[in-house]
């Protein structure tokens, strides 16, 4: 964010200058901030759409939206949160502090990683415009199931095709970035086991991308050929199968949904032993933890199709591995709670945030050990309470992890202290309202409402009521978020080095803000944390 | 206001009943107990997860208030420095595995029940299409379809919503009690889901595939579901209405279907034997529009955008009548626009079409009747 501008060619008018460092850029933490504000950026563009479809939902009958509008709504909603606003979200902060933490100079691949970015705002600025084509945005869900994405898709849909193709491209690129960079870039004495969890994290989270993205891409140009190529892959008139599209969409698709947690493990297990002033509880299960999740996330995906009419032993198969992964997972929450035991724990908004995330997130796992069991499922699946508990693990889990990383390391990137006091006014309204939204959906889906309807009958009208006020709250806390970044971008308190008292590693030992270039020789491991130095702020 | 007020209170009365007990929830907040054996089964399961998650949460959570509570700075302002601990790390890996196993069990034995599908002693074929169900009953004989009847202006706020707002239909499906129902789903289109939460039965209807699953009843009533699959622009409008009746009432209605579907023929008959005037087919073919094609081609016949083309001075409806006929009867392939031939009969596709190609300012002055159709077939 604020950055030294010393290698832009001088002579140039400012707006050039402005746009060549920006466009030209390889510098990680330049490239981290890019993807930050794109990430952020997207997320009132998707998040306004959430904000039409709770107005519509606010009431029965038809106030805002037609059916086909709403169906558009519900698809770009899911589709930008997910690729545009968590995935890019999280590379940002990889681009940021995967170096700073490994004690490298930059990524290891720096033009790669430039372009990496800029292909997203192409890809969403075409999946954007899908709205204003004729016959509307897709209108499927963002799980674009055939044949209504197929046969009955409307015209836009190979916008959308070429969108997901650009973001896969954009993903792998970076995950290769990531794990070539972890692989050959760490400084000398930082052994894979002695890594920092948010790097083990992503390094696990890229390697899953790697696998997993190639398969989207292929599903999509099934998809295209099928439009467009007299292929039947998903087709049955043409010997072709439709279940065949969801078993290879969700073959992609859980991992996906690993991958969109995960660094937010990380975060986590970073943040919390930092404000609980104790090393993290079991460092090795913790990284043992997260690449049993990572191999268990390839062998579920059927848990999605139990209705969709698979064999009796397919059922059960996928049940069982399905209750497998709350293992690892519960391993992973016991053990944040041992590191909080009998620390010395002090309250600053990056801790809120991340006790946040494991009390709503663990709520998000139980509801999925719900959905795992079969015959519950068949009840489950296709209503408000696979809304709510999505929604459990992608809000608190990796928009909060998000956002606990960003007032984590802001006092690093900026060199200025956020505002506490209305961090935490931030904190407090955002738990308010997740639940206030999501918690009734709970009750609504056992009821029997249905998801991705537009209109629902009276039985579900008080239920909606309240997730819509909520949602409203919800809305205008992001406004407060950008309020605070950008109050905290602008000024402040400075920062010191190694901002929090208890913050250990290698991030902490460059100055705040961190220059444009650090770690040009190889810093020293472990590293030589400063006891007296730290603006930690309260309690 | 009112109503809104009532969800909040709802909402704390639930935050309080939840941290207290498992089992005595408010009806509203639980999953349906529903009216068959396997629904109260699968009720029984989600009362033991949601148990296990409660208990397990008072377990975790309460670990962490307390250590919230006892353990920050200023109560512990020295942190202890453990950080590793084997046996505690293989005691909480074996502990939830042993939990999930007692869940297992329970899940295992009612699903081998759930899809013991053998021995049935009815089955209906459910057939979908956009955006309305077809059923068959395969060992009488009898097919109908079933569509939503919730008024548009109910939709559109004009009028006072009805207690079933959109979970009513024009022929529901009627099922006997104590009988083995056994339903196969498939789909004319695109992918929907037959479900029914009092029966726990959803099953997908998937284009060229056919699924089961079934029912027994025990006890007469009407019971109300919805399609649970995204399945285009009415999905929100696809209710599925289940009518039981004892066993000797529906012998009863299965006969009288027969005969009303004698009696139709009849009519049929009847129908191709008459010449129709305009002035006999205008108003029907109105109603048959109404009722089948203004949700897409709008009741004035404009259509919406490039979606569903206008047909009020549209190319077809103005031009050569065979062809009109031919794409109103069988539809087009890979389009919303279905083949209505086995939806409708002669006199309403006779009607519906002499209807397109003479109202909203269309005037080719042709008559179609019901002959002309028949022999079309
Ligand atoms: C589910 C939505 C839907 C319903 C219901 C529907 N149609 Fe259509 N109709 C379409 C679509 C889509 C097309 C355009 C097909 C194409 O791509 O050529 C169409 C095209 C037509 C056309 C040709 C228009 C032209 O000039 O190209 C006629 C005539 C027509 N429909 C009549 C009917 C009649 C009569 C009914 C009711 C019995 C009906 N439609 C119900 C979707 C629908
Ligand atoms: C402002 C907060 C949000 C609100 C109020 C909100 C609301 C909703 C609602 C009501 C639906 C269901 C619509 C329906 O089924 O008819 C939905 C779907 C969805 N949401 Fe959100 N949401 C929010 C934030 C998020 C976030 C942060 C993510 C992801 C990180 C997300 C991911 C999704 C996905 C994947 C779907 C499924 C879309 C589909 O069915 O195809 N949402 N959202
Ligand atoms: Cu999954
Ligand atoms: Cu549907």
């Amino acid at each position: 964010m604020v950055a030294q501008a010393e290698d832009v060619i001088p002579q140039r008018s400012p707006l050039m200058a402005f746009m060549a460092r920006w466009l030209l850029t390889t510098n990680h933490k330049e490239i981290g901030t890019l993807y930050l504000w794109l990430s952020f950026t997207l997320f009132f563009i998707g998040g306004a759409m959430a904000m039409v479809i709770r107005l519509e939902l606010f009431q029965p009958g038809i106030q805002f939206a037609e059916p086909l509008f709403y169906n558009q709504m519900v698809t770009m909603h899911g589709l930008i949160m997910v690729f545009g606003v968590v995935m890019p979200g999280f590379v940002g902060l990889a681009n940021w502090q995967i170096p700073l933490m490994i004690g490298a100079p930059d990524m290891a691949m720096p033009r790669l990683n430039n372009f990496s970015f800029w292909i997203l705002p192409f890809a969403f600025t075409l999946l954007l415009s899908s709205l204003f084509m004729e016959g509307g945005a897709p209108n499927f869900g963002w799980t674009f199931y055939a044949p209504l994405s197929t046969t009955y898709g409307p015209p836009s849909t190979d916008f959308f095709i070429i969108g997901v193709h650009m973001m896969g491209i954009s993903s792998v690129l970076g995950a290769i970035n990531v794990i070539v960079t972890i692989f050959n870039l760490r400084t000398p004495g930082m052994t894979l086991m002695k890594m920092p969890l948010f790097v083990w994290t992503w390094l696990i989270t890229a390697f899953l991308l790697i696998m997993v993205m190639p398969v989207l891409a292929g599903v999509v140009t099934m998809m295209l050929t099928d439009r467009h190529f007299d292929t039947s892959f998903f087709s049955a008139a043409g010997g072709g199968d439709p279940l065949m599209f969801q078993h290879v969409f969700w073959f992609f698709g859980h991992p996906e949904v690993y991958i969109l947690i995960l660094p937010g493990f990380g975060i986590a297990s970073q943040i919390i032993p930092t404000f609980a002033r104790k090393r993290l509880f079991g460092y090795h299960s913790m990284v043992f933890a997260s690449a049993a999740i990572a191999f268990l996330s390839f062998i579920v995906w059927g848990h999605h199709m139990f209705t969709a009419g698979m064999p009796v032993w397919v059922e059960l198969s996928f049940m069982y591995a399905t209750m497998l992964i709350a293992v690892p997972t519960g391993v992973k929450v016991f053990n944040w709670v041992a590191t909080m035991w009998r620390g010395s724990m002090t309250f600053e908004t990056p801790m809120l945030f991340a006790l946040g995330f494991v009390i709503l997130f663990t709520i998000g796992g139980f509801s999925g050990l719900m959905l795992a069991l079969v015959p519950a499922d068949f009840q489950y699946h296709d209503t408000f309470f696979v809304v709510a508990h999505f929604h459990y693990v992608l809000y608190p889990g990796a928009i909060f992890g998000t956002m606990a990383a960003v007032y984590y390391w802001i006092p690093k990137w900026t060199g200025n202290m956020y505002d506490e006091r209305l961090g935490k006014i931030h904190f407090w309204t955002a738990v308010i309202a997740v639940n206030l939204t999501f918690f009734p959906m709970h009750f609504t889906g056992l009821a029997g409402m249905p998801r991705r309807i537009v209109d629902y009958s009276l039985q579900f009208a008080d239920f909606n009521m309240v997730s819509s006020v909520g949602a409203a709250l919800l809305g205008m806390t992001q406004v407060l978020f950008l309020y605070i970044v950008i109050k905290t971008i602008r000024g402040g308190a400075k920062a010191s080095t190694r901002v929090w008292e208890g913050a250990d590693g290698l991030e902490w030992t460059v100055p705040s803000p961190a220059p444009h270039h650090t770690f040009e020789t190889p810093p020293a491991f472990p590293p030589i944390m400063d006891e007296n130095e730290s603006t930690s702020l309260n309690e | 206001m009112i109503s809104m007020s009532n969800g909040l209170r709802n909402c704390l009365t639930l935050a309080f009943l939840a941290s207290f007990s498992t089992l005595t929830f408010a009806v509203e907040f639980d999953l349906r107990e529903g009216v068959t054996d396997m629904s109260q089964r699968i009720q029984d399961l989600h009362h033991l997860s949601l148990a296990v998650c409660v208990v397990v949460g008072i377990v975790v959570f309460g670990a962490m208030f307390y250590s919230i509570v006892a353990h920050r700075r200023s109560r512990h302002p020295k942190p202890a420095d453990f950080h590793e601990s084997l046996l505690v790390e293989i005691v909480w890996t074996t502990v939830p595995i042993l939990i999930l196993v007692g869940m297992a069990i329970p899940a295992t034995t009612t699903l081998l029940e759930i899809e013991d599908n053998s021995d049935p002693d009815l089955t209906i074929l459910i057939t979908a299409s956009q955006w309305k169900w077809h059923y068959q009953y395969l060992e009488a004989d009898i097919g109908f379809y079933s569509n939503m009847t919730t008024p548009t202006a109910q939709i559109n706020n004009l009028e006072p919503k009805g207690e079933n707002y959109l979970l009513e239909v024009d022929n529901p499906l009627v099922l006997p009690t104590n009988k083995k129902v056994r339903f196969l789903t498939t789909s004319n289109d695109v992918i929907h889901s037959w479900w029914v939460p009092d029966f726990a039965v959803k099953q997908d209807a998937i284009p060229g595939f056919i699924n089961e699953a079934w029912a027994r009843l025990d006890q007469p009533g009407l019971f109300r579901g919805q399609c649970a699959e995204l399945c285009g622009k009415d999905h929100a409008y696809m209710p599925v209405v289940v009518e039981v009746r004892l066993e000797a009432e529906f012998d009863k209605w299965i006969d009288d279907q027969r005969l009303a579907k004698e009696l139709s023929s009849g009519q049929a008959v009847a129908d191709r034997n008459k010449t129709w005037t305009m002035a006999e087919l205008m108003p029907i073919g109105e109603q048959v529009f109404l009722t089948h094609c203004a949700t897409c081609h709008e009741s004035t016949g404009v259509g919406q955008g490039v979606t569903y083309p206008a047909l009020a001075g549209g190319e077809i409806p103005n031009g050569p009548l065979e062809v009109h006929i031919d794409l109103v009867m069988n539809g087009k392939g890979g389009t919303e626009m279905q083949s209505w031939a086995p939806q409708l009969s002669d006199r309403e596709l006779a009607a519906v079409i002499t209807y397109e190609r003479n109202a909203w300012g269309n005037s080719t002055n042709d008559v179609v009747q019901p002959k002309t159709i028949y022999a079309t077939r």
